[in-house]
């Protein structure tokens, strides 16, 4: 949650810049507002803070910790662009490769995935060094208007929050457990859902990947228009800096 | 006597895709039986079910690294007609046919300089090493610059038109999702006289081969055949990017006219055999001995009426002489046409980028969807046939694709028999010189065998000798 009263600013540092945060402001928020980026992808504007995509994952007080989570501390030091924090966040962005089927060059989101673009960020100029596992997921088309490829999907969990909190509905749920947890409908299929393109869970920039995909408009953006053609991921956070 | 023997040359060099051929050479040491076995299996057609209609472009063009473009317009305009498109904006009609020529002017420039010139300027027995592009250069560099600059003029039409050199999103259902900026307009007009001269010494490079070797040409894998390629509805003038089936005989007699390519399953059969992954179209209602036919460049100068530039009509004037007007059968004659249709590009090139309707912002139509759809398309090796079934999900249930080398599968292997018969057969040392003439056959076709069979892995010519007994005797192989 945002901090509101700006009196109450307090100081820390994030690889030695020195930001300014408020009562209640994650390190991520305080750091975003600063113009720092820092890696994520389970984390959205406007959706509750989850922690569980990990690649926000910073060092603050010789911890590891969700830079999404964890509330911003006076006088803290906060590592985030180390050598060793950059693996780490690249092999957990190599995990989710091996364990979808990303197929970047014939997918619809590419240039506006958010997946491609940490991996582009994050220097992943090779396939991902852990064997595929392949996973067999049918394409669910039966929506008229929506349609979903779970072999996109990397489990952030933000089409649930968003159909959850925002839209009220619960569309999107989790099920399984362990390694076995995916995003699921509530439903037989998503035509058994009342979800609806104009949802906020559907829109474009809730999904990260191409798991979700409002039909008929793929490939409408031309290449060289499309969200990451021209800049890395977190380019715009970046920008408040300059 | 000698022992019968099996050649094999795998792989077939300088063309797309993987290839082998054998020749089976009896105890007389003559050719009785020379296939080209296309041996790799790709399955586009299987792994396409299942997905969603406007992915298909994008899709399938993956088929092909050199003419993807092709597949990409062939299943975009499949997809138009499921969208119920049956007529696109004009700017949207005008970016597709810019893209289209700009891939067929690479790829035939491509194939002539990079892949069959060193046949051509070096001759077919010359020594392997002498037989690649660098040769070329190195002999001749003007040649060799243009080659490289008018290839990249077509490559950089295509980047302006889908986005990227190669495998771009330009086309989608219904339309396209971008038009020319008037800046990259100027810098392609600011070229294109310069292309159109080149493009010109290129066809008179091509025919002056032709002329200058016309007891080669006339017998060298030269056999009569049927050829089909769309020609414009209105009046059978060469189109390649639209237009109605036309078939005619080798002496010039319609076989069908003007026939909607929508139809070409009541026109078109395909055989198989079980020695190749490829197919053996033929037409219907002539037999499969009968009904084979040839497709590619040379095909379109036989079918079209005419040509509407008209530097490439003259060239095309030129080449209907040779022959009094009736058919050219010479294989070697591709190359020649290859190069009428770079001229033919460059034209249409340089009308298109003069036609404000680029700059157009109106870019997708709308219309009442369809379950099937069919787009064929005049590729650079020929005639390109896609179709698709798609569900009320908006998932491909079907998909049928006959590609340029597949329709040519007949004529390739008469051209591999033909020259093998006159090159090898008596023979009883076979030397890699005798096994490029074979290779020379099929590249006149610029076959793309992965496209043929809808290939990972490496591009290797094998030559298979068997016995009389069908046993394997003796193979050459012959590497990238």
């Amino acid at each position: 949650m945002s901090g509101t009263k700006k009196e109450t600013g307090f100081t820390f540092t994030i690889d030695g810049v020195e930001i300014t945060a408020y009562a209640g402001q994650t390190i991520m928020e305080a750091a975003d507002e600063a113009g720092v980026y820092i890696p994520r992808l389970c984390d959205h504007e406007g959706l509750r803070h989850q922690g569980s995509c990990r690649v926000c994952t910073v060092k603050a007080g010789g911890r590891s910790v969700a830079a999404c989570t964890q509330p911003a501390a006076p006088g803290q030091a906060v590592e985030n662009e180390t050598p060793h924090l950059t693996k780490m966040r690249r092999d957990l962005v190599e995990m989710l490769f091996h364990e979808g089927n990303h197929l970047c060059p014939i997918c619809e989101a590419s240039g506006n995935c958010e997946l491609q673009a940490m991996a582009y960020r994050l220097d992943m100029t090779e396939a991902t060094k852990f064997p595929y596992l392949e996973p067999c997921r049918a394409l669910d088309a039966s929506h008229p208007d929506i349609a979903l490829d779970t072999n996109r999907c990397i489990s952030c969990g933000r089409c649930i929050r968003a159909s959850q909190d925002v839209d009220g509905k619960g569309v999107f749920g989790y099920v399984g457990r362990g390694i076995h947890r995916r995003v699921a409908v509530n439903g037989e299929n998503l035509a058994d859902t009342d979800a609806q393109v104009s949802d906020h869970a559907i829109s474009a920039e809730v999904c990260p990947v191409g798991c979700i995909i409002r039909k008929r408009v793929g490939f409408a953006v031309p290449i060289g228009e499309r969200e990451f053609d021209h800049g890395l991921i977190g380019h715009d956070i970046e920008e408040k800096r300059k | 006597m000698a022992e019968p023997r099996l050649i094999e040359i795998s792989p077939v060099t300088r063309v797309e895709g993987h290839g082998k051929v054998t020749i089976h050479l009896n105890a007389d040491n003559e050719v009785d039986e020379a296939r080209l076995h296309i041996v790799e299996f790709r399955g586009f057609e299987r792994f396409i079910r299942g997905r969603l209609m406007w992915e298909v472009p994008v899709i399938v063009q993956r088929l092909c690294g050199i003419c993807p473009v092709s597949h990409h317009l062939a299943a975009a305009k499949a997809m138009d007609m499921i969208a119920g498109v049956d007529q696109l904006t004009p700017t949207a009609e005008k970016m597709r046919r810019l893209m289209h020529y700009g891939q067929v002017m690479q790829s035939h420039v491509l194939h002539f300089f990079h892949l069959a010139a060193p046949d051509l300027l070096f001759g077919f027995g010359a020594p392997a090493e002498k037989r690649n592009i660098f040769e070329v250069i190195k002999e001749n560099p003007e040649l060799g610059k243009r080659a490289i600059l008018m290839r990249k003029y077509g490559q950089e039409i295509i980047e302006a038109t889908a986005g990227k050199k190669v495998h771009g999103t330009g086309a989608i259902p219904g339309g396209i999702n971008r038009n020319l900026p008037i800046e990259r307009r100027d810098h392609f007009l600011a070229t294109v006289d310069q292309m159109i001269e080149w493009s010109l010494d290129a066809v008179k490079l091509a025919q002056d081969y032709t002329l200058e070797h016309e007891d080669l040409v006339a017998e060298f894998g030269s056999f009569p055949s049927n050829y089909m390629s769309l020609v414009r509805e209105s009046d059978g003038a060469l189109d390649l990017y639209h237009g109605n089936l036309r078939a005619l005989s080798s002496t010039g007699d319609m076989i069908f006219d003007q026939v909607p390519y929508t139809k070409y399953h009541e026109l078109i059969v395909e055989d198989v055999r079980s020695w190749s992954y490829m197919k053996f179209p033929f037409i219907k209602s002539l037999g499969p001995d009968a009904g084979w036919y040839r497709v590619g460049p040379l095909a379109r100068m036989n079918t079209a009426s005419f040509i509407d530039t008209p530097l490439a009509n003259a060239a095309l004037k030129d080449l209907k002489a040779v022959t009094s007007g009736t058919p050219n059968n010479s294989t070697l004659a591709n190359h020649w046409a290859r190069m009428i249709e770079v001229l033919h590009c460059v034209e249409k090139i340089r009308e298109l980028l003069n036609d404000p309707d680029l700059q157009g912002t109106d870019l997708i139509a709308k219309g009442d969807r369809r379950e099937e759809g069919i787009g064929v398309i005049e590729a650079p090796r020929g005639n390109l046939i896609h179709h698709y079934k798609v569900d009320e999900h908006d998932q491909v249930t079907y998909c049928n694709l006959i590609v340029s080398t597949t329709h040519n599968n007949e004529g390739m292997n008469r051209a591999v028999k033909d020259v093998a018969i006159k090159h090898l057969s008596g023979k009883e040392q076979i030397t890699e010189g005798m096994l490029n003439h074979v290779e020379v056959a099929i590249r006149a076709y610029d076959p793309c065998l992965s496209c043929a069979t809808h290939a990972l892995g490496q591009m290797p010519l094998q030559v298979e000798l068997f016995n009389a007994d069908g046993a394997l005797v003796d193979s050459q192989t012959q590497c990238v």
